[in-house]
């Protein structure tokens, strides 16, 4: 009866896992999306801790440390996930996928040492019986494999996610050097070749059974730690030369890894609402990544392999061109009279926290008549939808939001474009310079409007690493500053117009 | 080559739920817009927090005289919650402001 109850759960959660995800891509019903997943995790959780029987029919112990495991980790959870700035929300998302591979991994390494202990105990006191032994070999060598692909992809997904994490809060800078690719190889030949070593070792191991077998069981055992480490190594390589600007797909990416990593966990445990869960993530991870790399107009491999910007921005660099700035008051009052003006807003909104000020910016001009339209590149920020999100934030009105595509039509017939800390969103060597790194990337025609006053801190190249000449352009005038306390010094000069 | 193929045979259903589950993982998501991006690859990383199953199984089985499997349970148990919870917090966070985005908009048209 119990254990048809669980079955009933983890049927239940399966289904919320698929309709959640189903639900997550419709912008009206995302957020019940989100709440009906919760809601399936949450039966599954509670069904496995209260009514799970192992194959002797016994019940789970430890109820202590497991409630007190869930009670830290859900207060750790929920404060951060609470208290995280909407800015920081990407390296959120990334430190809590980390988690879950390294949870993995740890699952991995625990029933592996389980599987270890059960085959010492096999071999030791009865020699002769050697049909039992063996049989008991082919049962776990397919085990031990699942155990191996959960420890290698956990762990990989761990490191990873921690380098990425580091990345995007800026601890960590983007670091390569040269056959960098080589060692990466060469560190995923080291894990592959623990893996079928530990294979074929295990098996030879226990079909000659003798008195070998104690040592070979350290032997395979610091393999398996080899592996473990070598993996970990591997992550962090692994991210560790992607620029930043890239994180979203190299999270993404993890993210459908960790996904695998959990669905092992459904094999060993033959378990299906893992399985269903993690191979779903797998599969839709791998998609989203893809659909991120379209997005921005980039393919994976060269995501991967070609960190961003890398050689090109050092080529880039010398044609700085000569550009002008433009006073606070001179910029207020052009956009004070313009009849039309589209923001453009950037990593460096995202930075300052501007949005709110940006919104006041907005109102006042507003209020003067001004027709106020953001225009929103669907990667601007560091994540596809960031600006929306923190705009949103702001209480900025949704139909003020432009796509790419609206926003590009109006561009001609607008007076004033406002650019707050974006650039290679606004690039135009996107579409006239082959050799540049984003080329082919569609952009916001910010060109074609009358004036552009662009806002950066300072003259430095964007993410990407590129120079970007629409700043030195005819009709471009810098307003150099932090964006939070450029908007405010420019709401202050409008309102004395 | 016989131990493999048994293998598929005893393992046949899991085998199609892992490919049954590929097709519906893509297609379920197919046509997300790009806004909402984020949001669904942090949903997603909240559901891979399923692996927190595996972890409490581990911990419950864990012998009282085990320290190691002990440990790292414990561990598992609060990363993989960490995974979970936090993961579906954060996501709750982001749709919350597509949401009240929404009521403004019908708020205005009305």
């Amino acid at each position: 009866m119990e254990i048809n109850i669980l079955t009933l759960c983890y049927l239940i959660g399966s289904i919320t896992f698929i309709l959640g995800l189903k639900m997550l891509s419709n912008p009206a019903t995302a957020r019940r999306g989100n709440l009906i997943a919760a809601f399936g995790m949450l039966l599954a959780i509670l069904g496995t801790i209260f009514l799970y029987r192992d194959d002797r029919g016994n019940r789970l112990h430890n109820y202590g440390w497991i409630f007190g495991g869930i009670l830290i980790g859900g207060t750790i959870g929920t404060l951060a996930a609470k208290k995280v700035k909407m800015t920081a929300m990407p390296e959120m998302v990334s430190m809590f996928n980390g988690m879950g591979g390294a949870c993995a991994a740890l699952i991995s390494i625990v029933e592996f040492n389980r599987l270890i202990n059960d085959l010492s105990f096999t071999i030791n006191p009865r020699l002769s019986d050697l049909t039992l032994v063996s049989l008991k070999t082919y049962l776990s060598k397919g085990e031990l494999l699942i155990i191996l692909i959960g420890l290698v992809i956990g762990s990989i997904s761990f490191a990873g996610s921690m380098i990425a994490w580091g990345k995007l809060n800026g601890t960590i800078k983007d670091y390569s050097f040269k056959g960098q690719h080589l060692l990466n190889l060469l560190f995923l030949f080291m894990i592959l070749a623990g893996i079928v070593y530990l294979m074929i070792d295990i098996s030879k191991g226990f079909v000659l059974v003798s008195g070998v077998h104690i040592t070979t069981l350290h032997w395979v055992k610091s393999i398996f730690y080899g592996v473990f480490a070598f993996a970990l190594l591997y992550g962090i390589l692994f991210v560790m030369p992607i620029g930043g600007a890239d994180m979203p797909v190299v999270i993404s990416i993890l993210n459908s890894f960790t996904g695998v990593a959990a669905a092992c966990g459904g094999f060993l445990y033959n378990n299906k609402v893992m399985l269903t869960g993690g191979i779903l993530v797998g599969a839709a991870g791998t998609l989203l990544t893809i659909l991120m790399c379209k997005a921005m107009n980039r393919s994976l491999g060269n995501v991967l392999i070609g960190s961003f910007g890398g050689g090109s921005a050092a080529a880039a660099k010398k044609q700085q061109g000569a550009y002008k700035e433009i006073t606070l008051s001179d910029a207020a009052v052009v956009m004070a009279y313009a009849e039309k003006v589209m923001i453009v807003p950037g990593y460096g909104l995202a930075v300052a926290q501007a949005q709110h000020a940006c919104h006041d910016l907005e109102k006042i001009l507003t209020d003067r008549g001004v027709d106020v339209k953001y225009a929103i590149h669907p990667v601007a920020g560091r994540m596809p939808g960031h600006m929306n999100v923190l705009l949103a934030e702001a209480d900025v009105s949704y139909d003020q939001l432009e796509e790419m595509e609206q926003a590009n039509e109006e561009f001609p017939s607008t007076d004033v474009v406002l650019i707050l800390g974006a650039n290679d969103v606004v690039n135009p060597a996107a579409k006239t310079d082959p050799s540049s790194p984003i080329y082919g990337m569609p952009i916001l025609d910010v060109e074609l409007a009358k004036t552009i006053i662009v806002n950066k801190r300072s003259m430095k190249p964007g993410y990407a690493g590129i120079e970007n000449e629409l700043f030195s352009a005819k009709k471009t005038s810098m307003l150099f500053g932090d964006a939070k306390k450029v908007l405010q010094d420019l709401i202050a000069e409008i309102k004395q117009l | 080559m016989n131990s493999f193929l048994s293998w598929i045979t005893t393992n046949q259903q899991m085998i199609y739920i892992v490919i049954l589950m590929i097709f519906i993982g893509i297609e379920v998501i197919g046509r997300v817009p790009s806004v909402l991006h984020t949001p669904l690859m942090s949903g997603a990383n909240a559901i891979h927090g399923v692996v927190i199953i595996g972890a409490i199984i581990v911990m419950g089985k864990a012998e009282p005289g085990n320290y190691l499997a002990l440990i790292l349970g414990f561990l598992a148990v609060i990363l993989g919650t960490l995974n979970v919870v936090g993961g579906f917090v954060v996501t709750d966070r982001m749709l919350e402001m597509f949401r009240s985005k929404s009521k403004n908009q019908k708020a205005r048209s009305k």
